[in-house]
């Protein structure tokens, strides 16, 4: 509702912001695709050809292929799993009044802030290292023998690192969820002589559901493409190399770009089946 | 929950708040420590948690050897230069959305939102190949256009966000009361927006600043900011580990400060209005 | 100043047409309501003449001037938003300032000007606090006092009162009917209350889906609708509405009775029927009365003394110079 002119004006107002994030989006986008079609090796003679499906056909039957679908699952999985329940334990407990809630959040929240390569490092020297790590002097002292975190369990190791990085993040947003929860509801329900746990699942959980399911839509979008962690601790060796990671090597280490880029499109499509989920959410809340 | 609840329990929660608080953030915390104590100290057996000789010794080496003010000031020109080229990008954009909507606005939103999804990795290889075409890999004008297009897509919600809440009456008001546009701008919203563009700001700059697959794959040693510097310490001559707490210290402290003061806003950045 | 005349003005957001041509004419100093239910398209017209809105088509003059392309700045007119639209970002004093600087007013003039606004509207006090800081019924005055320091032509006022309580609200009324006494400039004022606009008008215009049902005085509506819808809209409680073999004997599709012109008896009478709820008001009392066989419940005013109990049988007698006649197309018979 306004006037023509007003609406000219913001026609031209939004037009940087819509170009510029239209180039960004269809350029590399269409590039992609016509590599994906290509045998294209920069090193090895360049464009050598149209080669249709191939790419394709190569990139899912590597013999790489499946053991990153796996690592990329667990990782994406283990994280998820972590997060969602340590965030709504740690929501519950924030939410209860306690001396010195201030710090106690911010302390909570750090590691949100800390990037994710000094994660990835402090953990693999400091506490993950065999010798010198906190963890093997924590085993050593409980008489037990100190396990070299990063190459024999390489895939719970990157779980922990992630899941620490986005613990802040899940417990953030569920918190700002179950303050929104109206109290007079819980009150309503103990009047209606429901115990605490009854509480907590048929209404407090409930309430949580649409917070629960924009975390798991946003972190599963960052988490599918991992990258620093990986790049950072194991250069995604001992099945660490999930499939972006793949994808990633293929490009830039062993430089075959149509293969690549063949990977590069089921790694699209497959943040778009995500994506098209989380759409549909923050879609409902823009009408509401 | 404005209910009071008995001292004993409120204590008892404290310790065991104050208990997962201090072991969540004790990474950090033993970051912080070891960066203070001397190469030996910080490998001692058993560990030395706080009964060390203080030293600065480390900072003053990871100043010397690598070079650390040329890092930060790459990361400090990327996160605030891409921050700003977007926020005045954003405004304008956020505006027409926000007050002048149309039945496109929400699909252009979605869309926008969209962009942001599109895994890195797919595209790495033709923005790399432009990158060398256009003569920008390695320097800091090619990042901070990079970085400004991926977080466009936020800035422009969050502001989204923040000027749906001004009332439109408001400016309506304004013109009936005989503002230009440019006054309307200028003597209304803006000072209204401060605190909204102010936090979309703060946030901004903590994901530009921590960004970390663009900023690895697209610098050598030119235009490398913090996150490529402390990658660079992976390799295992770079394994002293007071050292490496000097140098990550030093990458995060500025951030941290900023996220602290900008936590009250990150909800809302970060779920695209979705949980506010 | 203040004439106002909508010639063949049309309105429509897309495929929608919210306001098939209209004219109306707004007369210098005239107090105008526009009433109706909500979606009637009025606070639409009255975007129209402020110029937050382009007409589709038609024009809009004040004081003979053309004014259909003007923006809004420049058509002289005032508004009172619902939502009292301040600034909050200033003080009281500003807010009420801000559209004398926008035409670069002369300071001095300026504060004489505020002063006086603020002393009528009994906010001297306050002029130094922030819109947050003042109750619901200040923050309306400030609204009232940024719209009147502009001497305008006129004053165009949306819903102003519906964020207001119950109490306040009659108490706001009163002032803005004393404001139009002392002012005499032409005042447009849109409510879905037709209380409101039974009280406070000169002139009412009453819309439906953008047409204009009526146009007259408070007291023509309510003694001669011209319509079912106006009469069934105009009037509290609402007319009573009867239709078939009733109203035939009436040679009408449609026959209208206000509550307040029915007398009960105890003898029997021509209708007849059974109390339901009685609403006890003290002076009056709303007897709903139900199964008389000629609409589901019909409404009757009686005086307060009444004493009927729920499930009672009470006799019906209209007055008969007082029943409106409708045709089957809605319109009144005479």
């Amino acid at each position: 509702m306004a006037t023509q002119h007003s609406r000219s004006a913001a026609r031209m107002m939004m037009a940087p912001a819509v170009v510029l994030l239209l180039g960004w989006m269809l350029v590399p986008l269409i590039m992609t695709l016509y590599f994906s079609f290509k045998k294209y090796l920069p090193l090895r003679g360049g464009d050598l050809g149209w080669i249709g499906f191939d790419n394709y056909v190569r990139f899912v039957s590597s013999s790489a292929f499946w053991p990153s679908v796996s690592a990329t699952l667990i990782i994406v999985g283990g994280v998820l799993t972590i997060t969602v329940v340590l965030g709504v334990l740690l929501a519950l407990m924030l939410d209860q009044p306690i001396w010195g809630q201030g710090i106690v959040r911010i302390l909570v929240i750090a590691p949100f802030f800390v990037m994710p390569t000094v994660s990835a490092l402090v953990w693999k020297n400091m506490f993950m290292d065999p010798v010198n790590g906190l963890f093997a002097h924590l085993w050593k002292f409980f008489g037990a023998e100190p396990i070299a975190w990063l190459t024999e369990v390489p895939l719970s190791s990157i779980v922990m690192i992630v899941s620490w990085q986005w613990l802040p993040f899940a417990t953030l947003i569920l918190l700002t969820a179950i303050q929104s929860l109206d109290s007079e509801q819980i009150e309503a329900a103990e009047m209606d002589g429901a115990p605490i746990i009854k509480r907590f699942w048929f209404i407090v959980l409930p309430h949580l559901g649409r917070a629960i399911t924009v975390v798991v839509l946003i972190q599963t979008i960052f988490l599918l493409s991992v990258f620093a962690e990986i790049f950072v601790t194991t250069q995604g060796a001992f099945g660490t190399k999930t499939l972006s990671y793949l994808i990633y090597q293929r490009v830039l280490e062993s430089q075959n770009v149509g293969l690549g880029s063949a990977g590069g499109v089921y790694a699209i499509i497959l943040a778009n089946i995500v994506a098209i989920f989380l759409m549909r959410m923050v879609g409902k809340n823009l009408d509401a | 929950m404005a209910r009071q609840v008995t001292s004993k329990r409120k204590a008892l929660n404290t310790v065991l708040a104050w208990g997962i608080g201090l072991l969540i953030f004790f990474p950090i915390l033993w970051t912080i420590l070891t960066s203070f104590k001397t190469e030996a100290q910080a490998i001692n057996d058993p560990p030395i948690f706080l009964f060390f000789d203080w030293t600065l010794e480390n900072y003053q080496v990871v100043q010397e050897r690598s070079n650390y003010g040329r890092f930060l000031w790459n990361s400090v020109i990327i996160a605030g230069g891409s921050t700003l080229l977007g926020t005045a990008i954003a405004i304008p954009a956020a505006w027409s959305m926000a007050f002048v909507p149309s039945k496109r606005t929400k699909d252009i939103l979605l869309w926008m939102l969209s962009t942001k999804m599109l895994p890195a990795v797919g595209v790495l290889y033709p923005i790399y190949l432009l990158f060398i075409r256009m003569g920008i890999l390695d320097t800091r004008v090619g990042l901070v256009v990079v970085i400004m297009l991926i977080n466009l897509p936020i800035i422009i919600w969050m502001l989204y966000t923040y000027f749906k809440e001004i009332p439109g009456e408001i400016l309506e008001a304004a013109r009936m009361d005989g503002a230009s546009l440019k006054e309307e701008v200028l003597y209304v919203l803006t000072p209204m927006a401060v605190p909204g563009i102010a936090s979309t700001i703060l946030l901004n700059i903590i994901l530009a600043w921590n960004e970390a697959f663009w900023t690895l794959n697209l610098t050598a040693a030119k235009a490398a900011p913090l996150t490529s510097f402390i990658a660079s310490y992976s390799s295992p001559e770079g394994l002293f580990y007071a050292k490496l707490s000097a140098a990550s210290t030093m990458a995060i402290a500025p951030i941290l400060i900023l996220g602290w003061f900008s936590q009250k806003q990150l909800v809302r950045g970060l779920t695209f209005g979705a949980v506010k | 100043m203040g004439r106002i005349t909508l010639e063949k003005v049309t309105k429509s957001f897309g495929n929608v047409e919210v306001i098939p041509p209209l004219d109306l004419t707004i007369e210098e100093g005239e107090f105008t309501v526009f009433v109706g239910p909500s979606g009637c398209g009025k606070s639409t017209l009255l975007r129209l003449i402020a110029g937050l809105e382009d007409v589709s088509s038609g024009a809009i003059s004040i004081d003979d001037q053309n004014a259909t392309e003007l923006p809004p700045a420049k058509r002289g007119l005032a508004m009172v938003f619902q939502s009292y639209a301040l600034y909050p970002h200033m003080s009281v004093r500003k807010n009420i300032a801000f559209p004398l600087k926008m035409i670069k007013m002369d300071q001095a003039e300026i504060d004489r000007r505020v002063e006086g606004a603020a002393s009528v509207l009994n906010l001297t006090d306050y002029l130094d606090r922030r819109p947050g800081q003042l109750s619901g019924g200040q923050r309306q005055r400030v609204a009232i006092g940024r719209a009147i320091v502009r001497e305008p032509s006129a004053f165009l006022f949306d819903e102003p009162l519906s964020n207001l309580d119950a109490a306040l609200r009659v108490g706001m009324r009163l002032e803005i009917s004393e404001l139009h006494e002392r002012l005499k400039t032409t005042m447009i004022y849109v409510t879905h209350d037709q209380v409101e606009a039974m009280t406070m008008a000169d002139k009412i215009v009453v819309l439906r889906a953008g047409h204009i049902e009526q146009v007259g005085s408070p007291l023509e509506l309510y003694h001669r609708p011209r319509n079912k819808f106006v009469a069934g809209f105009i009037g509290s409680p609402t007319m009573n509405l009867i239709e078939g073999a009733e109203a035939a004997k009436y040679g009408a599709a449609t026959i209208g009775i206000r509550p307040e012109h029915i007398d009960i008896s105890e003898t029997e009478t021509k209708w007849k029927g059974v109390v339901g709820v009685s609403e006890h008001l003290g002076s009056d009392t709303f007897l709903h009365v139900h199964e008389t066989g000629l609409t589901e419940m019909m409404t009757v005013r009686v005086t307060g003394d009444v004493n009927l109990k729920h499930g009672d049988t009470v006799h019906l007698s209209p007055r008969e110079d007082l029943i409106h006649k409708f045709d089957a197309q809605g319109l009144r018979v005479d």
